[in-house]
């Protein structure tokens, strides 16, 4: 068997596990593995995200958590204002989740417009540290701004609505976030087939051979961070809604960091890479933080062996090499 | 809002940026010569800390515990480096920031098995205790301590790189790496060195101002971040570019936290000046980082050309 | 006569006390081949970067067709017609010779910015890429990924990416680097046609490839032109002799 159906396989196998497993434990009355895939669906949306800027682009945002902490403050600021019944800026709060989507995906992609046109500037190993100075920018901010709760964080008391749906079910929940992953990898799909993604994917392996032949990598590199921002401040909103619960810690730098790492678990590039790591994440840290309260060192033993010695992560282990056409 | 009140935050400021650019010099260093990412390297800080916390604990000696911060922070960077940091060299800034993420997790995560959950406290040590008087204000002792340990390290560290051989095969190293295995020079040993020389920096930097803040697990990591923007501002490689950046950073920090709720609460009410007040002056550093790069992308003392 | 296809002016550049390029002044004209040589260190990388728009020329102006680019960026630059190879390939290795090709094609019709038809899809945008590929003998090679092709077939992936820019004039650093004697041997016909669709500014290293093509050669000598003519007339150039081709006169 080929590694691209390999690949394919293993994505439906994916894709199948993670609806087929809450369905049981929906069926068997666990709502607390429920909620469990429901994370780790949001978490694979803004893995999905951030994808799209390091797996295609090459661009190592170290910040990207600033993107989730906005899509959750908005969703929560939208909620406090809909509950308050008090406009902010002029704008009646909601809670209503997809203009809280639209909104999230909004203000991620200005600020991701800001902060990309600002350290694509620079590359490398400057890109990394500015992104995540910026990040902590915003986790700063969050932390010191009184209005929203500071460094308490902000509660949503009520989960936001979705049309059709009662989204205070777990399953319902589920299914939501479940859709939107779907049509995000889909996007994901769509964008890296496309010739946008022909043109990113060529920047990042030679930035000087695209420029030659008329192509701009600055342009294409920021369109691709926005893209990047805006997707993982759609999880942001929705993780927000899964916690009912906002608070800087939504954007500090762990958070950042574990975005890549989940990444890098599943397989830098790969369609469904973000669905296996943040599968692997949630679940080192449901059965190992069982076992034992130092499970973050078993995590970093992992993450470190998977860096040094399995470089494809899960997914290039099981399928081989990426092929790029 | 007196004089001595200024003066007071603007020497805490420059000891701020004097600790701050401990942490830099070694970021930067390693950088600089090996083009090395190290996240870990606020760990070091951690070590610093704790082993100082703890033998300044046993034995009732700050200056005992001091020296077992630095030896620590020295033996995990040698230790760290010999291990993992020497397989990332060649590798590309992805992998080098995902493994020393990964050393973070393991390292804190170590310390917290060793020393458990809860804070240690390190006291001052009694000849520092104290105030000065400085004319116009009474300034503690321990602080202006740090300050004059700060200046002694950065001459020291500026005269190591000048003038000896050491310093000329790490100037080597920061030009033209094949030069300096030209020149014979073991590079494997002066990388260790190097790295060693950085997580000693960071251990004492750790050390000094664990006497003055709680001595916990991640207390490291926004020293860390603060150094990033030290050294994006200086410019990446720079020792110089770091004391300046770091006294930039330390000074603006402090006093932006200082005066910008006193200006606000001229115009607004006094708890809104301090929200206000407070939440921008904790963007103030990384409005300047912007600053910086929007007219010198490469830092105000660019390393390499 | 018309305005020539690429026109420099007075171009200088200096890197600290090294003058690099010095008062350079040069012209191709539609339908010829402009071969630039000179001993190594003569400037002759620094002039292709200043051409290619990878660097700023302290003094002078570049022109393309009528129209001056001086102040255009490289992806400007070849968006507004120029075509180039370069010295050491540079391709994008993860990506099969027919995919490389077809990037060019899609740079040459500015739609980089589209996020929804599948481009290996796009028949047009495959047959056409794959004409070039064929055109330089690599249709059989389509598939083979740029990074495995041997250093032959990225030369001549190289002049296939340049092709498919369809430029007003093409640039090419040392097309026959490392070909060996049958590969320059097959590559002179095919660039002496080629001039047909876009004139060329050569810079090459093998003299008799050279002296077969170019219908005027510049010499150029620490920075500055010492002499531009057709091959007879640089054969005979005493000056030439005398620096270039180390002999006394």
């Amino acid at each position: 068997m080929d590694n691209t159906r390999k690949e394919w396989l293993l994505n439906a196998v994916l894709a199948g596990a993670l609806l087929g497993v809450p369905l049981w434990a929906w069926l068997a009355n666990e709502p607390f593995i429920v909620t469990l895939a429901t994370r780790i669906a949001i978490l694979a949306i803004a893995g999905v995200g951030l994808n799209i800027a390091l797996g295609l682009g090459g661009m190592v945002s170290f910040g990207h958590a600033l993107y989730l902490g906005i899509g959750g403050y908005v969703a929560g600021i939208a909620a406090h204002h809909a509950f308050s019944g008090m406009p902010v800026l002029g704008l009646a709060g909601t809670n209503q989740m997809l203009p809280i989507w639209a909104m999230a995906m909004l203000l991620s992609g200005i600020v991701a417009g800001i902060v990309g046109a600002l350290s694509l500037r620079t590359s490398g190993i400057f890109f990394i540290m500015i992104t995540l100075a910026f990040a902590q920018m915003g986790f700063f901010f969050a932390l010191s701004w009184p209005a929203y709760g500071g460094e308490d964080g902000l509660p949503i008391f009520l989960r936001n609505q979705f049309p059709g749906l009662n989204t205070a079910r777990p399953w319902e929940f589920f299914l939501l976030a479940y859709s939107v992953l779907l049509l995000v990898l889909a996007a994901f799909a769509l964008i890296r087939a496309a010739r946008f993604g022909a043109a990113l994917m060529a920047i990042r392996q030679n930035p000087d051979r695209a420029a030659a032949i008329g192509i701009s990598p600055f342009g294409i590199k920021l369109v691709g961070f926005v893209l990047s921002g805006m997707i993982t401040g759609l999880a942001g909103a929705m993780m927000a809604d899964l916690t009912r619960f906002v608070s800087p810690a939504m954007m500090a730098w762990t958070m950042s960091g574990e975005l890549i790492v989940i990444i890098i678990l599943g397989g830098v590039g790969r369609l469904f890479g973000p669905v296996a790591g943040a599968a692997i994440l949630v679940g080192f840290e449901v059965f190992f933080g069982g076992v034992s309260e130092h499970w973050k060192l078993w995590l970093g033993l992992v993450l470190l062996a998977v860096v040094l010695f399995a470089r494809g992560g899960l997914i290039g282990l099981i399928a081989g090499r990426a092929r790029h056409g | 809002m007196t004089l001595a009140l200024i003066l007071e935050q603007l020497l805490n400021g420059v000891q701020f940026g004097l600790m701050l650019f401990l942490m830099s010099a070694g970021l930067t260093l390693v950088f600089g010569v090996m083009g090395l990412i190290n996240l870990a390297h606020g760990s070091l800080y951690m070590i610093g800390a704790f082993l100082c916390a703890a033998v300044a604990g046993a034995t009732g000696n700050f200056w005992l515990g001091l020296m077992a911060g630095i030896a620590a922070a020295a033996a995990a960077g040698a230790l760290i480096e010999v291990a993992v940091i020497r397989r990332l060299y060649a590798r590309d800034h992805l992998d080098q920031v995902l493994a020393t993420f990964a050393l973070i997790l393991i390292l804190s995560e170590g310390v917290r098995m060793i020393f458990g959950p809860f804070p240690l406290y390190l006291n001052v040590p009694d000849a520092l205790r104290g105030t000065v008087n400085l004319g116009i204000v009474d300034y503690s002792l321990y602080r202006l301590a740090l300050i004059g340990f700060g200046l002694a390290v950065a001459v020291g560290l500026w005269a190591l790189i000048a003038k000896t051989r050491l310093g000329i095969q790490i100037r080597a190293g920061e030009s033209d790496r094949e030069m300096i295995a030209a020149l014979g020079v073991n590079i494997r040993a002066l990388y260790t060195i190097v790295f060693a020389l950085g997580a000693a920096l960071a251990g004492l930097a750790g050390a000094l101002v664990g006497a003055i803040q709680s001595v916990q697990v991640g207390m490291g990591e926004p020293v860390l971040i603060l150094a990033f923007v030290v050294i994006v501002i200086g410019g990446i490689g720079s020792v110089k570019g770091a004391m300046v950046g770091a006294l930039l950073v330390g000074v603006i920090d402090t006093m932006g936290r200082f005066l910008l709720p006193r200006i606000f609460a001229t115009f607004l009410d006094t708890s809104q000046a301090m929200g206000v007040g407070a939440a921008l002056a904790s963007m103030l550093i990384y409005l300047l980082m912007a600053l910086v790069l929007i007219f010198r992308p490469q830092g105000l003392f660019p390393a390499h050309g | 006569m018309a305005d020539p296809v690429l026109d420099l002016r007075g171009l200088c550049k200096s890197f600290g006390a090294l003058r690099a390029t010095e008062d350079v002044s040069l012209t191709l004209r539609a339908g010829e081949i402009h071969a630039l040589i000179g001993p190594n260190g003569a400037g002759k990388s620094t002039l292709m970067a200043l051409i290619s728009g990878k660097t700023r020329p302290d003094a002078g102006t570049v022109w393309l067709e009528g129209q001056e680019i001086t102040a255009l960026s490289v992806p400007q630059r070849a968006r507004a017609g120029l075509g180039r190879s370069f010295q050491v390939s540079s391709l994008i290795p993860g990506y099969s010779a027919l995919r490389n090709v077809m990037l060019a094609l899609q740079a040459r019709q500015g739609h980089s910015y589209r996020f929804l038809r599948p481009v290996m899809r796009d028949a047009a945008l495959r047959a056409e890429a794959r004409a070039h590929l064929d055109r330089v003998g690599l249709g059989p090679r389509a598939s083979v990924e740029a990074a495995v092709l041997s250093h032959g077939e990225r030369r001549l992936l190289e002049i296939a990416m340049a092709l498919a820019l369809r430029p007003k004039c093409f640039l090419f650093d040392e097309p026959m680097a490392g070909l060996g004697a049958s590969g320059t041997a097959e590559l002179i016909p095919f660039l002496r046609a080629l001039k047909a669709d876009a004139p060329i500014l050569l810079v090459e290293h093998d003299m008799d490839a050279v002296f077969q093509l170019a219908d005027r050669i510049s010499v150029l000598v620490t920075g500055r032109i010492i002499a531009t003519g057709g091959a007879a007339e640089i054969r005979a150039n005493a000056q030439v002799r005398a620096v270039y081709l180390g002999e006394d006169g």
